[in-house]
């Protein structure tokens, strides 16, 4: 219908421009572009993974899993994580109703719980060490490391992000942009929490079960 | 470990000054030669006081036409480093046969192999696809600049960057011997201990973090920001290509940059991902490599398809034949180019069943190729044909990509492939395919803009001499590569003792220096088109008749592009304008909202380069006090609120006032 069939020449004009609107630069592709970002991010964590699942059992007559994983302190860990999802949702909650001091609190609690979550896995690392498994010992640990830290990586350049927003929201206030940051981290936020789940899974739960 | 850790390591890492390569007399002459030139542009610029405006209105710039411009023009500067790259290869090979050595030891023939291959992939064709996506993708939908215009000048300088530290490593140090992909376990820390791997490795980082978010930034323009009334199926062809490649360019580059990082973990740090001892893999590297590698292949010539359709419809003064069918081929291709990757390694061993499975998929994706050169020849089929210079372009590409086409089925069969692989067979191919397909595209591409963003035609005759020497050229280096690949001839050679295959080789050399004749006709061509510019001018803003939006404004564009925005009701949508007689509004401009410049996205790429340079020679210091500058300007840059303007109505109103007495004149 619309392809192939040209409009007879000098047939009646439709409106060719619009000369009502009010100049305006698109501010809707934000939330836009940054799903993508993470789709991105989201792949550079499937490629991990998969490293991970090829390489995972490669010990090298080194330890494996089940010598290396405490599952209770991982779990008070994944536990740190979920609370700061909850809260980040709660300052989000605070923020539709446009009260700036309790997202503000909720946000600081947040940052809090993201703290403590990627203090207790630079304890994990250090343990670790100690134990005799630093990433070069095998491929297993290699991967394992890389899959881990990347994600801790990303929760700490969260908080840093969660801090910078808390300046902001005190030098601005709660208005269109500051609104529009604090939901990309939310996104970014979240995403880190569902890769979580991924890494809990596949590293540390499957790993100790086999 | 610290104890022999004397102060000149501390300050300047792994650096030292038998690192600069003096003592070769290529390197030498090399080094005067760019240090001539450079001066000589310095000095230019210096004696026109052109910093300022340089520096205003080009590197700090936000406007998508003069990004899609400085693509342009870096492409097309690295396509004389990665030529001359192509000619000493071609020089070494026709000469080094028997007693006689060739004028280049393995050691720096491998090196140039190396930086031949990456650089005309990341540096040459990359940025000219990106190039012409940025500056036709937004004109083309009606919209006044990009999604995130900060990131776009971002993007182009981490691009740029990368390139430098390519361009660096020439001088200082050496490049990656590697091959093109760096593949383990050869660009290990065993086996490549020097700073060359490390060279590539942070040059494609930096290049791809742009890469990156210029796929995000144009899918976010695409999706978001098209014309009122330009549904998906009446977006002109080039946007659906750009699109697809963009969708590419998200889902692949991730997986590049895992792969590197993994890569630079087993150097730095002494992991085991892919080394031969305590567990690693160096397949599951060729796998991931060519996961990004193959849509890679895809991301570079849909663009290429793209133009072509447009220049054919164009000079065919027909719509497109089969829409649609072209719209379809290019998802296809799209979602096919993820389930053909391993046939780049069906001699891996990964037995009969994988094999068929790859081989099958990649003969498939032939069928909507084929699809879309019907499509073309289907346009020209009863057109009123302009053979001007970019449709004959489009003609020397359908001869000579249905070639590379057949030759890459032929590879796709899992059999022959065993006795073709890393032959100059597929040497043969893929330069059928790169330079038939994607660089006669850019070509093209760069013959068809070039008046809507300068205002000018290019020189038709020089234009023409281009296109003959190219294509020559093209045939008489590459198809002789053809006949010694049959014959069982391996790629990357610097040697040879068959004294019988000299005159293959002597041939295709010949074949380069017609390409080096190409190369200088199309600088004759920019510098003559420059000088006789006021007789090339085109004052209508449409020098070929043209159907899509962006020539309905004037060339080159106002800094807004449209100073109202179009509305479309047909997928030629400048075409259907025309012919249903549309009266251009000359009253009641309004002040138009526009982001302001910026100078972050330099900063940002020049401490990047920095750290990649830091990281290479191993300069812990200035590594980590750049790392901490990245993260300390980056977020300076998100406590400026202030990004936007408005363009005044009177400015939009005088400028259109401008175009008025233009369109009387002409």
């Amino acid at each position: 219908m619309m392809h192939g069939e040209t409009a007879p020449p000098g047939a009646a004009a439709p409106v060719f421009y619009q000369t009502d609107e009010e100049g305006h630069h698109s501010e809707g592709s934000t939330m836009l572009g940054f799903w993508l970002y993470l789709m991105s991010d989201c792949l550079i964590f499937a490629t991990l993974f998969a490293t991970y699942g090829v390489l995972g059992r490669s010990y090298a007559a080194g330890p494996t899993p089940k010598d290396l994983f405490d599952l209770p302190g991982i779990a008070v860990n994944t536990a740190m994580l979920l609370f700061s999802s909850i809260t980040y949702g709660f300052a989000m909650l605070e923020m539709d109703r446009n009260r700036i001091k309790q997202t503000q609190i909720w946000l600081a609690i947040t940052g809090l719980f993201g703290v403590a979550f990627v203090s207790l896995e630079i304890r994990e690392f250090v343990h670790l060490f100690h134990e005799g498994a630093p990433p070069w010992r095998s491929a297993f640990l290699s991967s394992f490391y890389t899959l881990v830290a990347t994600h801790g990586l990303h929760v700490s350049v969260g908080i840093l992000w969660l801090v910078v927003l808390l300046v902001q929201l005190r030098k601005h206030g709660l208005i269109v942009e500051n609104k529009r940051r604090l939901m990309c981290l939310s996104m970014f936020w979240h995403f880190l929490d569902l890769i979580w789940i991924g890494v809990f899974t596949v590293v540390y739960l499957m790993g100790v079960l086999e | 470990m610290f104890a022999n850790l004397d102060l000149q390591q501390l300050i300047l890492g792994r650096f030292t000054i038998e690192q600069i390569p003096y003592h070769e007399p290529i390197l030498q002459a090399t080094f005067a030669g760019v240090a001539v030139v450079g001066l000589a542009v310095l000095g230019v610029i210096t004696y026109f006081r052109f910093w300022g405006p340089l520096w205003r209105d080009w590197v700090t710039s936000i406007d998508h036409k003069k990004i899609g411009i400085m693509y342009c023009i870096f492409a097309l500067i690295m396509l004389l480093r990665g030529f001359a790259d192509a000619l000493l290869m071609r020089s070494q090979q026709a000469v080094a046969f028997g007693s006689e050595q060739g004028f280049l030891p393995p050691h720096h023939y491998d090196q140039i192999f190396t930086a031949h291959g990456m650089i005309m992939i990341f540096f040459v064709a990359m940025p000219f696809v990106t190039g012409l996506m940025n500056f036709a993708v937004p004109l083309q939908i009606g919209a006044r600049d990009v999604a995130f215009p900060f990131l776009n000048n971002f993007s182009f300088w981490m691009t740029v960057a990368g390139g430098i530290l390519v361009m660096v490593s020439l001088f200082v140090g050496e490049f990656s011997r590697a091959t093109w992909l760096a593949y383990p376990p050869l660009s290990g820390a065993a086996m490549s201990p020097g700073v060359g791997v490390d060279y590539y490795i942070w040059a494609l980082q930096i290049a791809g973090i742009g890469t990156l978010l210029s796929g995000i930034n144009l899918i976010a323009t695409i999706v978001k920001m098209r014309a009122p009334g330009m549904t998906m199926m009446k977006l002109p062809i080039f946007v659906w290509s750009s699109l697809c490649t963009n969708i590419l360019i998200v889902a692949a580059f991730p997986i590049l940059t895992a792969v590197l990082a993994m890569l630079s973990l087993d150097r730095y740090v002494g992991t085991h991902f892919f080394t031969n001892d305590l567990g690693g893999n160096a397949m599951l590297y060729f796998n991931l490599i060519w996961i990004w590698g193959h849509p890679e292949v895809y991301i570079l010539i849909l663009p290429a398809f793209g133009v072509f359709s447009e220049i054919t419809s164009t000079f065919c003064g027909k719509r497109l034949f089969g829409y649609t069918s072209m719209v379809y081929a290019l998802v296809v291709i799209t979602i096919l180019a993820y389930l053909v990757w391993l046939h780049h390694f069906f001699t891996m061993g990964s037995g009969a069943d994988v094999n068929s499975f790859f081989g099958i998929t990649t003969m498939i994706i032939s069928i909507p190729t084929g699809a879309k050169i019907f499509n073309w020849m289907f346009t020209m089929y009863r057109g009123r044909i302009r053979f001007e210079v970019p449709m004959m372009w489009v003609v020397a590409f359908i001869v000579t990509f249905v070639i590379g086409g057949m030759t890459g089925v032929l590879l796709a069969v899992p059999p022959a492939d065993f006795v073709l692989h890393n032959s100059l067979f597929l040497i043969a191919h893929f330069h059928n395919v790169i330079i038939g397909g994607v660089l006669f595209g850019m070509f093209a591409g760069v013959t068809f803009w070039f008046p809507k963003a300068f205002g000018f035609k290019l020189d038709e005759f020089w234009g023409k001499m281009a296109l003959v020497f190219w294509v020559s050229g093209f045939y008489v280096a590459f198809m002789p590569l053809y006949v010694l690949g049959l014959m069982g001839v391996t790629r990357r050679m610097q040697h040879f003792d068959d004294p019988s295959l000299q005159i293959w080789f002597v041939i295709a050399a010949c074949g380069a220096g017609l390409i080096a004749l190409g190369i200088a006709s199309q600088i004759v061509m920019f510098v003559v088109s420059i000088r006789n510019r006021e007789k090339l001018r085109d004052l209508t803003g449409d020098p070929w008749g043209g159907r899509t939006l962006e020539w309905s404004t004037s060339s080159p564009p106002p800094d807004y592009n449209f100073a109202f925005t179009p509305v479309v009701h047909d997928s030629d949508a400048w075409w259907d304008m025309k012919n249903r007689g549309f009266a251009r509004p000359m009253t009641g401009y309004k002040p138009i909202h526009m982001p302001k410049n910026t100078a972050s996205g330099a900063i940002l790429a020049g401490l990047n380069f920095t750290f990649g340079l830091a990281m290479v020679w191993y300069v812990w210091w200035l590594a980590a006090l750049s790392f901490v500058a990245i993260f300390v300007v980056a977020i300076l840059h998100t406590f400026n609120y202030n990004r936007d303007f408005y363009i005044p109505a009177d400015t939009v109103s005088r400028t259109e006032g401008q175009r008025s007495r233009e369109l009387e004149m002409a």
